[in-house]
Parts: C-alpha cells; structure tokens; sequence
C-alpha cells in the first residue's frame, strides 16, 4: 500500500476533478460538453483498474491459468460508454439547436438575451 | 413506434402500452401488498450473477404512482401535442415517451445497481429530448442545463455504485446489503454513500442541487411537464430510499452520519426558501415548479425524521403530490393550448372564460396548501405527526407556518383568474377540449377522494415504509 500502485486511482481522481472544472468554468457550451466526456470517462478508469490483475488472463478455464482478471467491470463499462456517447450526441445536438435558435454558443449571451426578452 | 412514422397509431400504441403497464403494476402491487416478495431473473440467470428484478411493498407502489400518472397523461396527451409539437415528429414524440416511461418503470422494478443506472440514463435522455421539444427557444437552453446536472448527477450515482462493486464484489442490492455488514473499512463505503447521496439529490432537485427544474418544467410541452412533475423526481426519491434502507441499513445511514440532520435542514431551507421565490414568479407553470422544489422538501422531510411515521409521511407526499402536481401541470396545458402562454399577466379574469380548468387548479392549490379533503392534508397530518413524535414542536410549527407560503402564491393565481375583468382576448375564450379536461379532472378528482379516503394511499405507503424500515433480507 503506496502511493504509486495506486496510480490508476490518481490518474481517475485527476480526470475526474479535472472534468467537473470544466462543465462548471467554462461557459461555451461545447467545451462544457467535453469537460461532461471526460468527467464520464474517468469513471470508465474506476470501474475497469480495479478489475485487472497483473499476469491475469481472460477469464477462460484452461489447465496452464490459474489467475484470471474480472471481466464483469468491462460489460459495465462498454455499457456506460454507449450511455456516454448517447449523452454526448444529444448534448451537441442541442447545442446545434441552441446556436440556430441564439446565433451564439456561449452561456453568458445567451443568458444575457434571455433577459432582455422577459 | 419509430418504424409506423405515424403520429396517431403511435399515439394509439403509447396508450396502449401505459394501460398495460397500470394493469400490471395494480396486479404486482396487488400480489405483494401481503408482505410478499416478486423476484425475476433476467435472462434465467440466477442472482447474484444475473441482473434481478425484485418487486417488493414499496417499489410496487411506486410503480402504481408512475403507471397512473403515465395512463392518465397519455390520453390527455393528444391534443397537447397537436398544439405543441410541430406534425413531422409525432411519432418520434410518443417513442420518447414511451422510452422515458420504461425507463422509469425499470428503475422501480430492477434490484441491481449498475441496472438502475442504465434505466436512469434511458430515463433521463428520454426526458431531455421532450422538454427540449417545447416551443419556446428557452427550452432549448432548459434541456441543455437538464442534461449537463443530470450527467453530474448520473455520474456521481455510478461512481458510488463503483465504489460498492470494489467493496462487495457485487452489483446485486440484497447481496450487496449482506456482505456490506462484513467490510470493515469503513472509509469506501462512507465516500459511496456521499457520492449516491449527492447524485441522487441532483436528480430528486432537493435543495440547493434543484437549479435545472423550474426552467425544465417551464419550458417543456404541457404533457411533458405534467409526466415528469409527477414521476421522475418520485421515482429519484425512491432510489434513495433504496440505498438508505436496503443497501447501506439504517444505521451507517443515520446513526454513523448525522445525514437525518442535514437532510432535515435542507429540506426546511427547501420548503421555505422555494416557496418564497414561487411567490415572486411571473410565469404560471414557472410558479408550480418552483412549489415542486418546495414539496420535494415535504418529502425528505418525512425521510429524515427516519421514524415508521415520518417514512409513511414521505411516501404518501410521493404518491399525494404527483396527483396534486400532475392535475395542476395538466390544467394549465390546457390553459396554454387555448391562450399559449401561462402568464400571469396574460390570465387576467380566466376563471370566467374557462370555468372548469380554473376550479381545478384552485382545488389543486388547496391540495398543495393541505386544505382537510384534499390529499395534501393528509401528507402535511403525517408530517406534523411524525415532528411530534420526535418531540420537535418547532419543525411541527414550520410545517403549517409554510403552508401559509403556498397560500399566498395559490392565491395569486386566483386573484388573476378571478378577480381580473376578461379582455377581450380571453372572453372569446373556450374551455379545454373534453380529451384534456377529462383526465385532467380525473387527477384532481382523484386528489380529492384520496384526501377522504386513504385506504389505498396511506396503507401502500405504510406498508412501503415497513418495508423499508425492516431493512436488507
């Protein structure tokens, strides 16, 4: 138990602050969408570290293995990431809808002419 | 329903599938409401392995709540969204209802963590796509907002579920449960409860984590509204509940944190401070949202109290305030098909154009103050009695102090609807078409006659609550 076997955890924890910093400083909207991605994707890394095992094989019953990695982390997974590429595309499609309906992308114009109308 | 590309068989198919699934969930609710217990393995792969579907007391009851407020809204529905949506995509808005619904649906029934996740974003993204269909170009910049707290709120839930798979090695809620009494480091499961508490508050909207709702519930179609005003916040509330009673116990819960304390100041800021600023809104549906963040506060209220009185108190305010909530959002939809805009401004000496629609709304706002004979009473009853049980006059005293609150903002709306001349715009008016006030009436009915008799309501959310309380097995 150090520091450095705990890397994965580290490069997770990086991604993770570093993601929600984006969505909540920046205020165009697309690069709000890509601190979202990399917010979803550090947990990727949460969820599928763990489950290796150094020297670990696929979970495959054969005489010569006798340690096998988790596989079940990584079903998870390929499931979050279509959640996340699902999220990703409606998100940029509204933003589309957004910049057709404003003429701008950022938050603070956008705000900022939604007040002048009400 | 995307393949017919035909706005009314979908439409058709959309009821069908919402009656189908009332049927079903009185049968299940019917089935355990002895005490029993429905498991079905998805797939015939045995849990703990396999992903399980588990009906119990008190997801059959949320389930009741979300398939009548879906069968109500679906025949109302149809008018609506000739109004509202533009033709060509009809058929793409019931397939995204119908998607929201299962979604929903699939949260109350499933037993497994990482599948209440996937349902929750099926759910959510369902949700996302119907309020961004709203006319007005703000529900664009709603939706948007909708989705980025959501994700947040999504994430959070599933970095928890994580943390509880690394602990337990188990995806399985009953499982989980079982072997989370023999970790014993505590630290993990602490940080997952943080983390499941945080992202599941995103999503009920309690305070301060409810900024994506008022506009989400301002902005989107009338129906949209009215179907996640009365389910999705309910059914985020039920996965709390989940987590609190049946994974973690009640003990590491609210004996190793002092989470009731904190649960029970924001719910008080909740009520009175989104009370408050209902008050001061210019918008109708604007007001009513901002009065859904207050309820919610009702509703965690009872949570944190974590007695059998408080928890009954909290589920029957889910089951009392979608009614009450989802009548009010559907009347003011027909308001807005007829006028097109819900402002109080606009509404002027309503009550005299559409007679019908106005009563109602008053009769929901005595619900929402909890006027005796309406089921609000009956939630804010428990509520006082739950307070007193604990000896803590003062949150009694707070209750009924906040009720005054609601007065005052439900009395706006009658000021407007009432005392107003007509103009000449909303004389020429009309009532709403029957295929709207009907089932919108229903709902208020409804409110009424569970006020008076609370067989149903009251003895589901008894028996919800003590299966709660009874914790994991």
């Amino acid at each position: 138990m150090n520091i450095a076997s705990h890397y994965s955890y580290w490069a997770t924890i990086f991604l993770t602050i570093g993601g929600l910093y984006i969505v909540i400083a920046r205020g165009n909207l697309v690069k709000k969408l890509i601190g979202l991605a990399i917010f979803q994707t550090s947990v990727y890394l949460l969820y599928i570290a763990p489950g290796k095992l150094i020297g670990g094989t696929a979970p495959i019953v054969a005489e010569r293995f006798q340690v096998y990695s988790n596989p079940l982390p990584h079903v998870l997974i390929l499931t979050a990431i279509v959640v996340g590429v699902a999220t990703l595309a409606l998100g940029l499609a509204l933003v589309v809808r957004i910049r057709e309906a404003y003429g701008s992308i950022e938050e603070d114009e956008i705000l900022a002419q939604d007040r002048d109308e009400s | 329903m995307v393949l017919l590309r035909h706005g009314a068989t979908a439409w058709l198919l959309a009821v069908g599938i919402s009656w189908v699934s009332l049927g079903t969930a009185l049968a299940l609710l019917a089935e355990v409401s002895g005490g029993g217990l429905i498991s079905y393995y998805l797939g015939s792969w045995p849990a703990p392995w396999g992903i399980e579907y588990r009906v119990d007391a008190a997801n059959a009851y949320l389930a009741l709540i979300v398939s009548v407020i879906a069968a109500v809204v679906a025949v109302y529905m149809r008018r609506s969204v000739a109004a509202e949506v533009p033709h060509e995509r009809h058929y793409l808005f019931y397939a995204m209802y119908a998607l929201c619904l299962a979604g929903l649906l699939g949260i109350t029934v499933t037993g497994d963590g990482f599948n209440m996740f996937v349902f929750f974003e099926i759910s959510s993204l369902a949700t996302y796509v119907l309020v961004a269909l709203g006319r007005d170009r703000r529900a664009l910049m709603a939706s948007y907002q909708y989705l980025v707290m959501g994700t947040i709120g999504a994430t959070f839930f599933v970095i928890g579920v994580g943390l509880l798979y690394l602990m337990t090695g188990t995806l399985n809620l009953a499982d989980m449960a079982a072997r989370l009494r023999d970790v014993t480091e505590p630290r993990p499961v602490l940080a997952a409860l943080a983390f499941i508490t945080v992202g599941i508050s995103l999503k009920l909207a309690l305070f301060p984590l409810h900024l994506w709702l008022p506009n989400a519930y301002a902005y989107a179609p009338s129906a949209v509204t009215a179907f996640i005003a009365a389910t999705a916040t309910k059914v985020s509330v039920y996965v709390l509940l989940r987590f609190y009673y049946s994974v973690f116990g009640e003990s590491a819960v609210f004996s190793a944190l002092p989470m009731g304390g904190i649960l029970l100041a924001l719910s008080l800021a909740a009520i009175f401070i989104a009370s408050a600023v209902a008050i001061f809104q210019g918008n109708v549906k604007r007001m009513f949202a901002y009065s859904s963040v207050a309820q919610i506060g009702y509703i965690t209220l009872g949570v944190s109290f974590d007695s059998a009185t408080g928890l009954t108190a909290g589920i029957v305010h889910l089951f009392n305030h979608a009614l009450t909530k989802g009548g009010l959002f559907l009347l003011l939809g027909g308001i807005a098909l007829r006028l097109g805009a819900v402002r109080f401004d606009a509404i002027g000496g309503i009550g005299r154009a559409m007679p019908l629609t106005s009563f109602g709304i008053v009769l929901g706002g005595l619900s929402l103050i909890g006027v005796p004979a309406t089921v609000g009473f009956v939630s804010k009853w428990y509520l006082v009695l739950a307070a007193l049980e604990r000896g803590d006059w003062w949150i009694a005293f707070a209750v009924v102090a906040s009720s005054l609150l609601a007065v005052v903002y439900v009395w706006r709306f009658v000021e407007a609807a009432y005392f107003h001349a007509p103009d000449a715009r909303i004389a020429k008016l009309r009532e709403a078409p029957l295929s709207m006030l009907v089932p919108a009436w229903l709902v208020i009915a409804a409110c009424v006659y569970f006020g008076l008799d609370t067989d149903l309501t009251l003895g589901g959310a008894a028996a919800a609550a003590g299966e709660l309380l009874r914790g994991p097995r």
